[in-house]
């Protein structure tokens, strides 16, 4: 077992001596973003040339929907957002800090990417994990 | 290249049949498709089965093993919600291509109750309610609400959707469910994921259907012309990358392509379209598809259910059979039962749910990865 919590998805960077984050890649031919490393680009083909970097932790929201039904187990009602953040890159993660009511939701509302534990989750080995949330900035 | 028809077509009445096999299924409705054909197995050249629950269990064989093994070539498919359509596209192709004369495809599935998608998979933790929702429902609330924000689309205006299918749904015996959902009943169901409600998400239902596709030169031989349907156009697509693609699965991109390219095929535009039966998966998907598929302009589709246009008796009814809403879908068996529904149409023979004077019908599937199938169907003059 881990005595440091792991990441939730491979995208999500937890550096040793930093700040954790969001890692993105970046074509260098036609400048599509991805979420994570990959080898080539599908937007226009180009092979190699992605250049990971560090995703921005602004961003707002693109689209939305409230959860009401979902597997035993996990609370409800929740906001699964859409969000594009700043410089590229879009991500999808839970919005926090605001009613599930879609009244007191804006789109293209300004939000931050958040790194929290992954709602005490933890695997069959019992590592716990951190994920991302969405709070409005 | 030859042209090719439709000779034979039928679905089983959509439903729950956990008493059978999957191979059984799929028998039924090959043998109510030979049957409207007038022709047995043994005229059959090949075989192209559709079914996803089984995908690696020669399914296309095990329906030989119950209505006859001639030894003919099978070929299984697989390609999500596309799964029918794309197997009656292959078995199409094969006819075009001058490989054989007659053929059979057949889609089937038999399915689990409750929430598809979100399952996640794979090592740590599962991301279901922890980075949004990866489900069925959620993931089709999200492409609409894309929609509300570029449009203004309101949640009564999908939820019109589903009172509309349901209705068409009570005048076809063959649908799941014959029962009107007035919009408040629409509106005050379990809300799922806003802003589809419970009834407002397609009924997962078992189910089959079946074609029999023949040459140009074989139907007028066999004298089937009669009843014949010509497939005008048939198209595949895969989802052309778009910048939320990773996050946000987009029907609307191959749909459009699709259509485009449908429309080409066939030398026809929207407006000779006389019925359309596409992928109302969720309420939320109806809408988008109208303005992919060209029925309205871009931002129309509000106003396109508003004035009911789209229903039966309006300028272009869709999803008379209830649609996947109220008909079901049973993934495998969708593309080839939208075929069935269109063709009755087109030979007069769908009765109180009939499309007067229809002549041309479009049939569009969604599989979400992204598959879009989409036919054009003509009756033979």
């Amino acid at each position: 077992m881990s005595d440091k919590p792991l990441p939730a998805v491979p995208y999500l960077k937890i550096p040793s001596d930093g700040e954790p984050y969001l890692q993105g890649s970046r074509c260098g031919e036609c400048g599509a973003v991805f979420l994570g490393e990959r080898d080539n680009c599908s937007k226009c083909g180009a092979r190699g040339g992605l250049a990971t970097e560090k995703l921005a932790e602004r961003g707002e929201l693109y689209s939305y929907c409230v959860v009401h039904r979902s597997f035993p187990g996990i609370d409800v009602p929740y906001i699964s957002a859409i969000v594009d953040l700043e410089g590229g890159g879009t991500v999808k993660g839970n919005l926090v800090g605001v009613a599930p009511d879609p009244a007191k939701i804006d789109f293209g509302m300004p939000v931050r990417v958040v790194f929290r534990d992954a709602l005490g989750r933890k695997d069959q080995d019992g590592n716990s994990y951190l994920a991302y949330f969405f709070e409005p900035a | 290249m030859t042209d090719a028809y439709v000779v034979g077509v039928d679905m089983i009445k959509f439903g729950r049949f956990p008493e059978k096999t999957v191979p059984q299924l799929g028998s039924q409705a090959a043998l109510l498709a030979l049957d409207d054909s007038g022709l047995t197995i043994h005229d059959m050249q090949a075989l192209y089965c559709g079914n996803l629950g089984q995908a690696s269990g020669m399914v296309g064989q095990r329906i030989l093993q119950e209505i006859g093994q001639t030894g003919i070539p099978v070929v299984n498919v697989s390609n999500a919600c596309a799964t029918g359509a794309t197997a009656f596209r292959e078995a199409w192709t094969a006819v075009k291509a001058d490989l054989y004369d007659l053929v059979l495809a057949v889609g089937v599935e038999q399915m689990g109750r409750g929430l598809l998608g979100g399952g996640g998979g794979g090592r740590g933790i599962s991301k279901e309610g922890l980075l949004g929702s990866g489900t069925m429902p959620s993931v089709f609330a999200e492409a609409g609400m894309e929609h509300s924000r570029m449009h203004g689309t309101t949640f009564e205006q999908f939820a019109k959707v589903s009172v509309k299918n349901h209705h068409h749904s009570t005048m076809n015996p063959k649908a799941m469910y014959q029962i009107e959902t007035p919009l408040e009943t629409v509106m005050n169901a379990e809300m799922i994921s806003y802003p589809n409600t419970k009834l407002m998400c397609s009924v997962n239902v078992d189910g089959s259907a079946a074609a029999v596709i023949a040459s140009e030169k074989k139907a007028r031989e066999l004298g089937l012309m009669d009843r014949a349907v010509k497939v005008r156009a048939s198209v595949l697509t895969s989802d052309p990358w778009q910048e939320r693609d990773l996050v946000m699965p987009d029907v609307n991109s191959c749909t459009r392509k699709a259509a485009a390219a449908a429309y080409e095929m066939a030398g026809l535009g929207p407006d000779d379209v006389d019925l359309v039966e596409l992928h109302d998966c969720f309420a939320t998907a109806e809408i988008l598809h109208y303005e992919n598929l060209g029925l309205c302009k871009d931002g129309g589709a509000g106003q396109l259910i508003d004035d009911g246009e789209v229903a039966l008796g309006g300028r272009v009814p869709v999803n008379v059979s209830g649609g996947l809403l109220s008909k079901g879908h049973p993934l495998g068996a969708t593309g080839i039962a939208n075929i069935y529904e269109v063709s009755t149409h087109l030979r007069g023979e769908a009765g109180k749910r009939q499309v007067e004077g229809a002549r041309i019908g479009m049939t569009h599937v969604i599989g979400l990865g992204s598959a879009c199938g989409i036919h054009i169907l003509e009756k033979a003059a």
